[in-house]
C-alpha cells in the first residue's frame, strides 16, 4: 500500500488534481482510498458525484460510540473509497486536532485494508499546525506531491511545504515524490517549475495544462475521466497517474533560502510580466 | 565547603548556571540579590503550580457565593476542588457554593468543534440550578489553544441572565508559575466586582487582602479585628463573597497579608479609590501585635489604641502558658520553610519566638520584591514571560475617590516604622547564614535536609512524604494538615502545639526499611566460572 499526501497553496487545485489523478489510477485498476483532510469536506465531491458524504468528525460527534466504517466510507467512481475528515466551522475549535482524531479513528475502524494499492490524503493548503502534518507523520504517508504553478505565491508555498517535509523526513520516512504543475498559463511556466523542482532535488512529475474541460466536469460533479474520457485533458490525468505509479525518484527536499527563490523567479522571466 | 556550594556542585554546568542565581546564602550587611519569577529549568522537579491554579485555586475559588465553572477537561476542575482548605460558611443572606465542583468536562469533540456551546449550556444550567449572583469562568489549557471566546460568552450571559459573569483567561501554560494567575484574577475582580456596590462607608473599616482562610485563619483575624472595634468590609478572598467585595471600595484601609497574590488589587485600589494599604502579618505573636498596633496608629483614635492594648493583653495571657510549654521543647530546633510567595516569610518570626531557627527558606513563585523588599521593584527587569501576563491600569474614580491620609501623614507613619504601601520582604526576618532557594525542587530539598540537619520541614503535599520517610517531621503550610487556624494569638498556640507534636513523635525515624537490613535480591557474580 502506497500512502500519498497532496499538499500545495490554497486554491491551487489540490482537490481537483487529486480526484482526477485517482480517477486515472482507478482506470488502471488500482484499489484506492481518498482521505479528505480539509474541514470544508469537499475533497471527494467529484468522485462521489456531489457532497454525499457524512464526515468522520460529524459521525463521531453525533453517533458517539456507535460508529461503523460504512457510515463514513463511501465508494465513488471506479470504486474509489472516499472519506472526509471534516471539522469545525471557520473560527472555532481546532481543525488540526480534528484531523488527528479522524485519522486515528479510521485506523481504529480498520479503514486501511491490506488490499489497498493507494491511500491519498488531500490536505489543507498550509501546514499551519501539527494536526495538518498528521498525514506525513511516522507510519502514514511516505510520499508527497506538491501541487504548484508558475505563480510566485504557489512556489513560495511549495518551498515552505518542503521545509515541513524536510523536518518530518528526518523523524519519519516521508519523501518528496515531485511537483505537479497545475498550469495557470504563466509565461515560461513549465521551465520555471522544472527548475524549481530540480533545485529542491526533485522533479516536475507532470505538467497539467489549463483546460476548461476541468471546470465543465466540475460543474457536473464529475472527474474529467468520468465526464469525457476522450478529451485531451483526460489523457493528461492518465499520464500523471501513470507517472506517479511508475515514480522512483523520492527525495528529502532541500528547500531554498528566500534570496535563492527570488533569484530563480527572476531568471525565468517573471519580472517581464 | 559551604552547604550551598556543596549542593549546587552536583548540578551540570548548564543547570548550575541557572540555579546559582536562585540559591544564595544570606550574608548580613550585603544586598543579598536573588533571581526569582523566571522559568524553571526542565527536569528540575519544581514544586510550582500553574496559572489556572493561581487564578482559580487561590484567588477566585474561595469566593463562596461566586459559582466557579472550570472550562476544560474534568481533571483541572476535580483536582482543584476542596484541596486547599479555604474554609467558608454560607448563611441566610449569602450562599456558599464551595462544596460544589463545576466543570464543562470537555471531550475530544468539544476540542475539535469548539467548547463554546457546552460552556453556554453550563452557564444556563448553573443559573437554573443555583441561581447565583455571580459566576466565574476559569479557562484551562486547551481552551486557550482552540480559542474559545469565553469573554464574549460571559458578556452574553450577563445580558441574558442579569448577573455578573467574570471570565478569566488563566490557561495553565501562561507565565512561569501560578503567580501569573494571581495577577489575572486580581485584574478581573478589579474590573468586574470591586466598586460596583452602593453601601455607605462605615467608621474604622478595613479590607483584609491576601487572607484565604486556610484552616480558619481569616476567621481568627476577623475575630480579633472585630473585638477591637474595626469593621471588616471584605476579606479577599477566604470566606469572602461577591456581596461584600462589591463594597470593598468603601473601606478606609486595606490590610495586605499575602503580598504576592494580591498586591495588584492593593495598588489599583490606591489609584482608583485612594484607599491606603498597609502590610500586615497576623502569623506570629510579635507580628500580630505589631500589625494591630500599626493599625490603631493609622486611625489614631485613643479609644482604639486603648482597646488594642486590652485585647493584646488578654489574648496573649490566654496563650502564655501553652506557648511557654512548647518553647521549652522546641528551643534550639532548626526549621526549613518553603511555601508559596509570602507565607514562608510570615512564619519566620513565629518560629523564632518559639526558639526555632529558620535555617533554610524559599518561595515557589515569589518575585524579587517578596524576598528583597518593594524598593527593588523599579530594578526588576521585565522579561517576555512577565510581559505576557495581562497587566491593567486604572484611573481615578471621580465618584468614589477619597484621600484618606495626606502624603505627609503617610510619610510620618512610615517614619514611625509603619509599613504604609511598603513591604520589606523576607530579608526583614531571615537570619544571617540562612540558605535561600527560590523555586525549590526535590533534589535540593533532600540535599539540604542532609547538609543542614533540619528538625522540621514546612512545605506542601508534593514533598511532605519524601521528607517524612527521611525521618524528618514535615508539616504542610499550604493546608495545615487538617489543623489550624494558625493566625493570631490562638493560632500561634495551635501552631506551636502541632510543631511540638510533630517533632516529638519521630515515628518514621524509629523504622528501618527492610532493604536496609536484609538484601531483597540474591545473586552471584557471573563470568568467573
Amino acid at each position: 500500500m502506497r500512502q500519498v499526501a497532496i499538499y500545495g497553496k490554497g486554491g491551487i487545485g489540490k482537490s481537483t488534481t487529486t480526484q482526477n489523478l485517482t480517477a486515472g489510477l482507478g482506470r488502471m485498476g488500482k484499489k484506492i482510498m481518498v482521505v479528505g483532510c480539509d474541514p470544508k469536506a469537499d475533497s471527494t465531491r467529484l468522485l462521489l458525484g456531489g457532497l454525499a458524504q457524512q464526515t468522520v468528525l460529524d459521525t463521531l460527534r453525533e453517533e458517539g460510540e456507535e460508529i461503523e466504517l460504512d457510515q463514513i466510507l463511501k465508494p465513488g467512481y471506479k470504486d474509489i473509497m472516499c472519506v472526509e475528515s471534516g471539522g469545525p466551522e471557520p473560527g472555532v475549535g481546532c481543525a488540526g486536532r480534528g484531523i488527528i482524531t479522524s485519522i486515528s479513528m479510521l485506523e481504529q475502524l480498520g479503514a486501511y485494508e491490506d488490499d489497498l494499492d493507494y491511500v491519498f490524503y488531500d490536505v489543507l493548503g498550509d501546514v499551519v499546525c501539527g494536526g495538518f502534518a498528521m498525514p506525513i507523520r511516522e507510519g502514514k504517508a511516505q510520499e508527497i506531491y506538491i501541487v504548484a504553478s508558475g505563480e510566485m505565491m504557489a512556489l513560495y508555498a511549495a518551498n515552505n511545504i518542503s521545509k515541513g517535509i524536510q523536518k518530518y523526513a528526518k523523524t519519519g520516512g516521508v519523501r518528496l515524490g515531485g511537483i505537479i504543475c497545475n498550469s495557470r498559463n504563466v509565461d515560461g511556466e513549465a521551465e520555471l517549475v522544472e527548475a524549481f523542482a530540480k533545485e529542491l532535488g526533485s522533479q516536475m512529475i507532470h505538467f497539467v495544462p489549463r483546460d476548461n474541460m476541468v471546470q465543465r466536469a466540475e460543474i457536473n460533479k464529475k472527474t474529467v475521466l468520468e465526464f469525457d474520457d476522450t478529451c485531451n485533458q483526460a489523457n493528461e490525468y492518465l499520464t500523471l497517474a501513470s507517472a506517479i505509479d511508475n515514480n522512483e525518484l523520492f527525495v528529502i527536499p532541500s528547500p531554498m533560502k528566500q534570496d535563492r527563490l527570488e533569484e530563480l523567479l527572476m531568471e525565468h522571466g517573471l519580472m517581464d510580466i | 565547603m559551604d552547604p550551598r556550594d556543596k549542593v549546587l556542585d552536583k548540578y551540570s554546568s548548564k543547570v548550575y548556571k541557572n540555579r546559582k542565581e536562585h540559591v544564595i546564602t544570606i550574608k548580613d550587611g550585603e544586598p543579598n540579590v536573588i533571581t526569582a519569577d523566571t522559568r524553571t529549568v526542565p527536569g528540575i522537579m519544581t514544586n510550582r503550580g500553574c496559572c489556572y491554579a493561581g487564578a482559580k485555586g487561590v484567588v477566585i475559588g474561595p469566593l463562596k457565593d461566586v459559582l466557579t465553572i472550570t472550562h476544560g477537561p474534568i481533571g483541572c476542575g476535580f483536582y482543584s476542588w476542596g484541596t486547599r482548605r479555604n474554609k467558608a460558611k454560607g448563611d441566610e443572606s449569602t450562599k456558599s457554593f464551595l462544596e460544589y465542583c463545576l466543570s464543562t468536562d470537555m471531550q475530544e469533540t468539544d476540542i475539535v468543534f469548539g467548547g463554546e456551546k457546552k460552556l453556554r449550556q453550563a452557564l444556563k444550567e448553573a443559573v437554573e440550578i443555583f441561581d447565583p449572583e455571580c459566576i466565574a469562568i476559569a479557562s484551562t489549557c486547551p481552551v486557550g489553544l482552540i480559542g474559545d471566546d469565553i469573554h464574549a460568552i460571559a458578556s452574553e450571559a450577563e445580558k441574558e441572565y442579569g448577573i455578573t459573569v467574570m471570565a478569566f483567561s488563566c490557561e495553565g501554560y501562561k507565565g512561569v508559575s501560578q503567580s501569573g494567575g494571581h495577577h489575572i484574577a486580581n485584574n478581573g475582580l478589579m474590573k468586574k466586582v470591586i466598586g460596583t456596590g452602593d453601601a455607605s462607608p462605615v467608621k474604622y473599616s478595613v479590607n483584609l487582602l491576601g487572607e484565604y482562610n486556610i484552616g480558619g485563619d481569616g476567621w481568627e483575624v476577623e475575630r480579633l479585628l472585630k473585638r477591637i472595634g474595626y469593621n471588616v468590609i471584605s476579606i479577599m478572598t477566604g470566606d469572602g463573597s461577591y456581596a461584600t467585595l462589591k463594597n470593598a471600595h468603601t473601606a478606609d484601609l486595606n490590610l495586605v497579608q499575602c503580598h504576592r497574590s494580591i498586591n495588584y488589587i492593593a495598588e489599583m485600589m490606591k489609584t482608583k479609590y485612594g484607599t491606603d494599604w498597609m502590610k500586615v502579618n497576623f502569623i506570629g505573636i510579635d507580628t500580630t501585635k505589631k500589625s494591630l498596633r500599626d493599625l490603631a496608629k493609622y486611625f489614631n483614635d485613643p479609644e482604639l489604641i486603648k482597646r488594642t492594648e486590652e485585647v493584646i493583653a488578654e489574648e496573649e495571657a490566654s496563650i502564655a502558658q501553652g506557648i511557654a510549654a512548647c518553647q521549652e521543647k522546641l528551643k534550639g530546633k532548626k526549621a526549613a520553610i518553603y511555601v508559596g510567595g509570602s507565607r514562608s516569610h510570615h512564619y519566620i518570626n513565629l518560629l523564632n519566638s518559639l526558639g526555632v531557627d529558620t535555617v533554610l527558606a524559599g518561595y515557589e513563585f515569589a518575585h524579587r520584591d517578596d524576598y528583597e523588599g518593594r524598593e527593588v521593584i523599579p530594578t526588576i527587569k521585565q522579561d517576555a514571560d512577565s510581559k505576557n501576563i495581562e497587566s491593567i491600569t486604572v484611573a481615578k474614580d471621580e465618584s468614589y475617590y477619597k484621600e484618606r491620609l495626606t502624603e505627609e501623614e503617610l510619610m510620618a507613619l512610615r517614619a514611625d516604622g509603619i509599613p504604609m504601601e511598603e513591604y520589606n520582604g523576607m530579608w526583614e526576618d531571615i537570619m544571617d547564614g540562612a540558605v535561600i532557594t527560590d523555586d525549590y525542587n526535590h533534589f535540593e530539598t533532600e540535599q539540604f535536609i542532609k547538609e543542614l540537619g533540619i528538625d522540621i520541614f514546612f512545605s506542601g503535599i508534593k514533598d511532605k512524604y519524601v521528607i517524612t520517610r527521611m525521618g524528618v517531621p514535615s508539616r504542610q503550610l499550604h493546608s495545615y494538615d487538617y489543623s489550624g487556624p494558625y493566625a493570631g494569638f490562638k493560632g500561634a498556640l495551635n501552631f506551636a502545639n502541632d510543631v511540638t507534636m510533630a517533632t516529638h513523635i519521630p515515628a518514621w525515624n524509629m523504622l528501618t526499611a527492610p532493604w536496609k537490613k536484609t538484601p531483597t535480591l540474591n545473586g552471584s557474580l557471573g563470568g568467573n566460572e
